[in-house]
């Protein structure tokens, strides 16, 4: 099972050489992937159908309880079946639909990562794992939005997706790890056995609504939706696999998983049937008034997706089994009626559906397609879709006591996707002929055989339905309810839904004759902007920029000595804020004291003229404007520090300092000598601005070392372990060389390497010209 | 003896944080300079200081004992100085560099990648 989940990113891997090998074969050798993931899914059906569940574990990071488990139950294979079938039509579809774009090769790449991660969202079983797969999905969908990347119209869609869902993608991380701090587990399957325990925790109101921003913006509910309409940027295959089949159903797929674990609250229904009706509702209103078939079907499949959101708000046995078959529906007919539309684009030049019309002629077997897919996704009986739409009324009608509510969205929302669908499938085949390009021929049979089946289905799975789809559907229902069942059938008798279902189909047709005047009133009505969520987006996202820039300008403006300041600065208030923070003033002063006392009684001549020279040379290096006067009070200062040295018995320490400094004011010199007296270039009052905080500084030294000479312990025994040994071990008598060339010794590499690092680039800044300077 | 020690620390760290804020980079560099320095002499007073007695072990001996100037701070501080100096020659290094092409030792006439490059600058050789 993991190597099943594993081989799309093998295959991506090798995608480049078998494009190199044959061009002309290798987007149909490449769908043999998904067809032979299909028939290995397959397989499970007889397991499956026998009440069976399959678990596979992988060790990963066992410690931190993150393991590739994967299980397959009746959900889980009915999802993988669709991503690997519908995934088989799109990779045979998309080897003729790009045969002559260059970014084939990509193509295949990206979505087959995006097919593995996919399969591994619906079929892995700890959460953690299941997250990684998720933001895969995410990613791999960003990198096909802006396939076309030299747009800028692709790039924004392609940062808008990554930026919702992958943001989403975070807040269902930190639900799932909430979820498993209370229930003790990352598993799926095992989360359930503590659904009283999660719904009385305090955190389960945070639980859910993290869970639901995850879900909400895979799955393109309101306030979130507005990335998938423009997502439609993606070339047609995509957004036919990604964002209608697929993808976008990962949040619902989550949703119906957990409902066992976080649903069956008030909480659960409100948000989940509240947001799920109002964007069911919204998203097929707004469809109505598209033009570009692409964005037509884009949001109706946003209205679809918040019809399941609904039903799983809804949360009953019946909600779900109507949730199941309408899910499955609708991957059938969304996925053929997508590449419909990329057949219409891909060989009239254009998907607005007021400039085409008449295609049957000259494309007979892609209307055939298009009339069964939009037959059955506006619930026409005998197919699918119908007994879809059935269920949805049957289990709307059975909510309780605001069915009355959730049944008139549901019916104004099918009436709206009733005529959206034979805008998009049915009226672009029939009229009067219309077309930009003269020459309109059938596409090649790679771009028609897949959707052709898929059509097919919708109408033979809605004709044997008891037959054929009933098992797996029934199992799915089971993985959420074990103990419910359903049974498919056309024909339910004469009742509420059927009678609904007349209601829909006469009203959508006045819909269907009417478009013109329809489209004409929905864009009358004026909607101020900012209530759209789309520009909540850019208001944050612009926002973010401009506040990313005014900071840029104010930490990073150019100026060193703002950076030195900034630093020093910070250094003085954490350093200083800890100091007096943690100490009393009176240990403070007292400490003082102790220092002045004891300093007392061992000061000499020597400590007092050092401390007036340090002080005049300064001084002197501080206000000097001549630059070869700076230098020689730097060169006293040091000197007289080697001076300190000495008197405190560090002789190694003195030679070094001398030799140094000598060497500094030598370069200094030799570098400098020629140059102009320094300019003044500050005013007073920054100067004297610079002082005091310069003071605050220095005295903050002062002050530590005071305090710490006064009450510190020093734990000298790494000194007395090398005065022990020095000898012995090291055979040396001086005990410093010895620790630097010996104890220490790789300290002193690395202090070679530094001196050598910086030699070369002196060398290399003195030495090293472009060709052609003069030296 | 710290008393005294402390003070010259802090009146060589002043004198440090002034001259880093100065627009010339000349006087930036001294301030390194003066700060490297404050640094070394912090790190070698809050060990503990002894007047006179090198940590050096007598001719005659095998080991250290008695009074001794501690070692471990030296070695630590003799390191510091060095790779300071390497750090120092590099940062001279660069000034004269972009000297020959500022013409300037304004800070505030480098706040820009874009470097105009005049040959016939005063002070570049």
């Amino acid at each position: 099972m993991f190597l099943a989940v594993l081989s799309g990113f093998i295959v991506a891997c090798i995608v480049p050489l078998i494009f190199k090998l044959n061009r002309k074969v290798a987007g149909a050798l490449l769908s043999v992937l998904p067809l032979s993931l299909f028939i290995y899914y397959l397989q499970f059906i007889p397991n499956v159908l026998a009440g069976e569940k399959i678990y596979a574990t992988f060790y990963w990071i066992p410690f931190l309880k993150i393991n590739l488990n994967f299980l397959i139950d009746g959900l889980n294979l009915l999802f993988a079946l669709i991503i690997s079938g519908i995934g088989f039509v799109v990779y045979l579809y998309a080897s003729a639909y790009l045969a002559k774009s260059e970014k084939i090769v990509p193509f295949y790449i990206y979505i087959s990562i995006f097919m593995a991660s996919m399969l591994g969202v619906v079929t892995c079983d700890n959460t953690l794992a299941l997250f990684v797969f998720w933001e895969l999905t995410s990613i791999s969908s960003f990198l096909l939005i802006g396939f076309n990347h030299e747009q800028e119209r692709s790039r924004y869609a392609a940062l808008q997706s990554l930026l919702v869902t992958a943001g989403g993608g975070l807040a269902l991380l930190a639900s799932v790890i909430m979820l498993g701090q209370i229930t003790g587990t990352y598993e799926i399957s095992q989360m359930s056995d503590s659904h009283s325990n999660i719904i009385s925790n305090l955190l389960y109101p945070s639980i859910l609504i993290l869970f639901l921003i995850g879900t909400f913006t895979k799955s393109a509910q309101f306030p979130f939706h507005f990335w998938l309409p423009n997502a439609m940027e993606a070339p047609t295959p995509v957004s036919a696999y990604l964002h209608s089949a697929t993808m976008v159903k990962a949040g619902v797929f989550l949703m119906i998983k957990f409902l066992p674990i976080l649903g069956g609250t008030d909480l659960w229904m409100w948000l989940l049937g509240g947001f799920g009706g109002w964007t069911m509702l919204m998203a097929s209103s707004m469809a109505l008034k598209q033009t570009d078939l692409k964005r037509l079907l884009a949001y109706s499949t946003v209205s679809v997706l918040g019809t399941l959101t609904m039903l799983i708000g809804l949360g009953g046995e019946k909600a779900v089994s109507a949730m199941i078959v309408y899910l499955f529906a609708h991957s059938l007919y969304k996925g053929a009626l997508f590449l419909t539309a990329g057949i219409i684009d891909h060989e009239t030049g254009t998907r607005d559906i007021r400039n085409i019309g008449e295609l049957r002629k000259y494309l007979p077997i892609t209307t055939i397609i298009g009339v069964l897919a939009a037959l059955s996704g506006m619930g026409i009986i005998p197919f699918i879709g119908f007994i879809g739409k059935e269920m949805l009324y049957e289990a709307t009608l059975q909510s309780g006591v605001y069915s009355p509510l959730f049944i008139t969205i549901t019916v104004i929302s099918a009436i709206n996707i009733f005529a959206v669908m034979a805008y998009s499938g049915i009226l672009p085949f029939f009229g009067e002929f219309k077309s930009p390009s003269e020459h309109v021929a059938e596409a090649p049979f790679q771009m028609t055989s897949g959707p052709v089946a898929l059509a097919l289905l919708g109408l033979v799975f809605g004709v044997f339905a008891s037959s054929t789809v009933d098992g797996i559907t029934n199992k799915s229902l089971q993985s959420i309810f074990p103990l419910a069942s359903h049974h498919l059938a056309l024909f339910h008798g004469f009742n509420l839904p059927l009678l609904l279902s007349l209601l829909t189909i006469a009203i959508g047709l006045v819909l269907i004759a009417k478009r013109k005047p329809l489209v004409s009133f929905i864009e009358k009505i004026r909607i101020p902007e900012y209530f759209f969520p789309s520009k909540w987006y850019d208001y944050i996202f612009n926002g973010t920029l401009d506040f990313a820039e005014i900071q840029t300008k104010f930490l990073q403006n150019g100026h060193l000595r703002y950076y030195i300041f900034t630093i020093l600065a910070l250094f003085i208030l954490l350093v200083g804020g800890s100091f007096f923070g943690f100490n009393t003033s009176e240990s403070i002063l007292n400490s003082i004291a102790i220092s002045i006392e004891r300093s007392l009684n061992g000061i000499d001549i020597y400590d007092i003229s050092m401390l007036i020279t340090v002080l005049i040379a300064s001084v002197f290096a501080l206000l000097s404007q001549g630059r070869l006067s700076a230098i020689a009070s730097m060169g006293i200062v040091g000197a007289l520090i080697s001076l300190i040295y000495i008197i405190y018995g560090a002789p190694d320490l003195a030679m070094t300092q001398l030799s140094i400094e000598t060497l500094s004011v030598i370069l200094f010199v030799l570098v400098l000598y020629k140059l102009p007296r320094f300019f003044i270039h500050s005013k007073l009052k920054t100067r004297i601005r610079d002082l005091v905080i310069a003071l605050a500084f220095g005295s903050l030294f002062s002050m530590i070392i005071i305090f710490v000479s006064a009450y510190g312990k020093y734990d000298n025994g790494l000194s007395e372990y090398f005065a022990q040994t020095s000898y012995l071990i090291g055979h040396g008598k001086n005990i410093v060389n010895v620790i630097l060339v010996d104890f220490r010794g790789f300290d002193t590499m690395g202090e070679i390497t530094v001196l050598s690092i910086a030699a070369v680039g002196v060398y290399s800044l003195l030495r090293l010209r472009k060709q052609g300077e003069e030296q | 003896m710290e008393f005294v020690l402390a003070i010259i620390v802090g009146i060589l760290a002043t004198s440090a944080f002034y001259l880093m804020l100065r627009r010339s980079l000349v006087k930036v560099i001294l301030g390194m300079v003066f700060l490297g320095n404050a640094v070394n002499l912090t790190i070698f007073s809050v060990a503990r200081v002894t007047k006179g007695f090198a940590a050096f072990i007598p001719e005659n001996a095998n080991t250290l004992e008695g009074t001794y100037a501690d070692p471990l701070p030296q070695a630590l501080i003799l390191t510091a100085i060095v790779i300071g100096f390497g750090t120092q020659a590099f940062a001279i290094a660069l000034f004269r560099k972009a000297f020959q092409k500022v013409g300037d030792d304004d800070l505030d006439k480098m706040n820009s990648t874009d470097i105009m490059c005049n040959e016939d600058i005063p002070g570049g050789k």
